[in-house]
């Protein structure tokens, strides 16, 4: 469906200026797939709160799976199949003038999932804290994540916001993981990749950790 | 196989606070049946819950299959197989694809797993069904499921939250000779809680009649019965001998109620009267003495609901939280 709406527009993009020297899709496929991916793990948390009503969710906390691997797995397999169809696009792309460098987006994509786990592993804490009341786990979501994705440059350059924009961003993860997407998919290694990496270790240990926390709380 | 020393859970809901367990000590012994009876809300899950790991004690200690809850909860999930009062399978997976995992969290491989899931559906009448997704299940199925998911692992020690609840009288009784099989053949320990007082009677050996949070009586079901309630029986005389019969039954109930009812000249006396199948007969006999023989009798053994009665003064189906 992405796939379909997305088709048309980038006949059109094709012709357009390029940014930062790149072509406008090398620079703008790797935001997409990470956008996409972004969708999915932050709802990780979503089929959770079916599963905490009808007590699925508490059958597997009875067993001796590792709370760790239960939060990886989830995000994981949010993340799988979003990432799967950005690979798609991209592949779609290819005639249209993008340069596939398949090593480079495999360690990219490697990134994303580290960062995705965190990502699941905080949404699935925000589910377990907004137990039957789920407009608040769609009401935190979607504050949290617009402005995120703003602030990365995900969809736009950042540069050419305010000062501010530019400052708020540095101190948000995404941007870091969306300059390293961008630097791998245009098939280089550099700082880039290095600082995303990092951002996408701590992200994932941060939520590891609060989800840890969360899980082993009380539930119903 | 549970040793538990003043267990105690509390909730805190807004600002009230919830005491929902109070403080209960089980002791249970390898292999035995034990049914945690009880009217709703009275704090049975929550027990199990605490002792299953999935909550962790307010105070008290609990040991579970030889390990501490608080100090080893993965030790004490690993050794013990749950059946919650909710539906285990997730609504989107296949039958078959959730049992298999649920094998493979417990550190089954992927063969035996898939043999074990066979296996249980098979016997518990889920075969057709094996590919078929949770959510087109009937409620009844979806249970038996549930229990398929629980005994995956063969756990030593078994706990089931309310196992039969919306299940047909014929799935019950399935469900009733697996357990039974369960514990012939391997043994098992097996810890259920029920509000339907006719399963704790018939099938577990043992009742531990929790209400509001506290344990009131733990006991065999026929001691139970015996000792907290006698029998109920029911006399019918003509209503002219009524006076005199009202003295020597009052005698019998030695203090307990004695109801009368008069219908068309006939008088209908009702009392509870401890081992009343042993009494019964010098009682008429005394009556027909007295020259007021009784026109018919019904003496009806006591049930576990006349035991909680006997308890709390109140019925254990509409007993529930006040
Ligand atoms: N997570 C919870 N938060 C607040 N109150 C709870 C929670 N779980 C149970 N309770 C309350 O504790 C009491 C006992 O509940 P429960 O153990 O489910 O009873 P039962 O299983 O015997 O029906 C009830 O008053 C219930 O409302
Ligand atoms: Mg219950």
């Amino acid at each position: 469906m992405f796939l379909g709406l997305f088709g048309p527009l980038l006949g059109a993009s094709v012709g357009a200026p390029a940014f930062g020297g790149q072509s406008t899709l090398q620079w703008f496929l790797p935001g997409v797939v990470v956008m996409i991916a972004l969708f999915g793990t932050s709802m990780t948390g979503s089929n959770l709160q079916y599963e905490l009503m009808t007590g699925s969710y508490e059958r597997i906390l009875a067993t001796p799976l590792s709370r760790s691997s239960l939060m990886i797995g989830r995000a994981l397999k949010e993340w799988a199949p979003l990432v799967l169809q950005g690979l798609l696009i991209a592949l779609v792309c290819i005639p249209f003038g993008f340069v596939f460098h398949p090593l480079h987006v495999l360690l990219g994509l490697v990134i994303l999932g580290i960062f995705g786990i965190g990502l699941g592993a905080l949404s699935y804490s925000l589910a377990l804290v907004s137990q039957n009341k789920e407009w608040i786990f769609w009401g935190v979501q979607q504050t949290l994540l617009f402005p995120l994705m703003i602030l990365s440059g995900i969809m736009l350059p950042i540069e050419a916001g305010p000062a501010w924009m530019k400052t708020a961003s540095l101190f948000n993860p995404l941007t870091y993981l969306v300059n390293a997407e961008r630097e791998l998919f245009a098939g280089t290694i550099g700082g880039h990749t290095l600082w995303g990496l990092v951002a996408a270790a701590v992200t994932a240990a941060v939520g590891l950790a609060v989800g840890i926390r969360t899980i082993s709380r009380d539930i119903r | 196989m549970i040793h538990t020393e003043k267990l105690t859970k509390t909730f805190q809901v807004k600002k009230e606070t919830v005491e929902a367990v109070k403080g209960v000590d089980i002791d249970v012994a390898p292999g035995e049946l034990v049914a945690f009876l009880g009217p709703n809300g009275a704090g049975k899950s929550t027990t199990l819950r605490m002792l299953t790991t999935l909550l962790r004690p307010t105070s008290g200690s609990a040991t579970v299959a030889g390990v501490d809850v608080a100090a080893d909860p993965a030790g004490v999930r690993a050794r013990i197989g749950y059946i919650g009062q909710g539906n285990g399978g997730g609504h989107s997976f296949r039958v078959i694809d959730e049992l298999v995992m649920q094998g493979r969290f417990y550190g089954m491989n992927t063969s035996d797993a898939t043999a074990r899931a066979q296996e249980l559906l098979h016997s518990l009448d889920l075969a057709d069904l094996a590919k078929r997704t949770v959510i087109k299940l009937s409620g009844g199925q979806r249970r038996r499921m549930d229990v398929a998911l629980g005994l995956m692992h063969s756990p030593r020690l078994l706990f089931l939250d309310e196992p039969s609840t919306g299940m047909d009288p014929q799935n019950r009784a399935n469900l009733w000779d697996h357990i039974m099989r369960l514990r012939q053949e391997h043994g098992t320990t097996i810890v259920l809680t029920t509000h339907y007082m006719d399963e704790a009677d018939s099938m577990s050996e043992r009742v531990i009649v929790i209400d509001h949070g506290r344990i009131i009586a733990d006991d065999t079901a026929a001691r139970l019965k015996a000792n907290l309630a006698g029998d109920l029986l029911a006399v019918e005389v003509a209503a002219e001998s009524a006076p005199g019969v009202r003295g020597l039954l009052g005698r019998a109930a030695a203090g307990g109620e004695v109801q009368e009812n008069r219908l068309d000249g006939v008088v209908t006396f009702r009392l509870r009267l401890p081992e009343g199948a042993r009494i019964a007969p010098s009682l008429l006999k005394d009556m027909n003495d007295a020259g007021a023989p009784a026109q018919s009798i019904e003496l009806k053994p006591p049930t576990l609901d006349d035991v909680f009665l006997e308890l709390t003064g109140r019925n254990l189906r509409e007993g529930a939280n006040q």
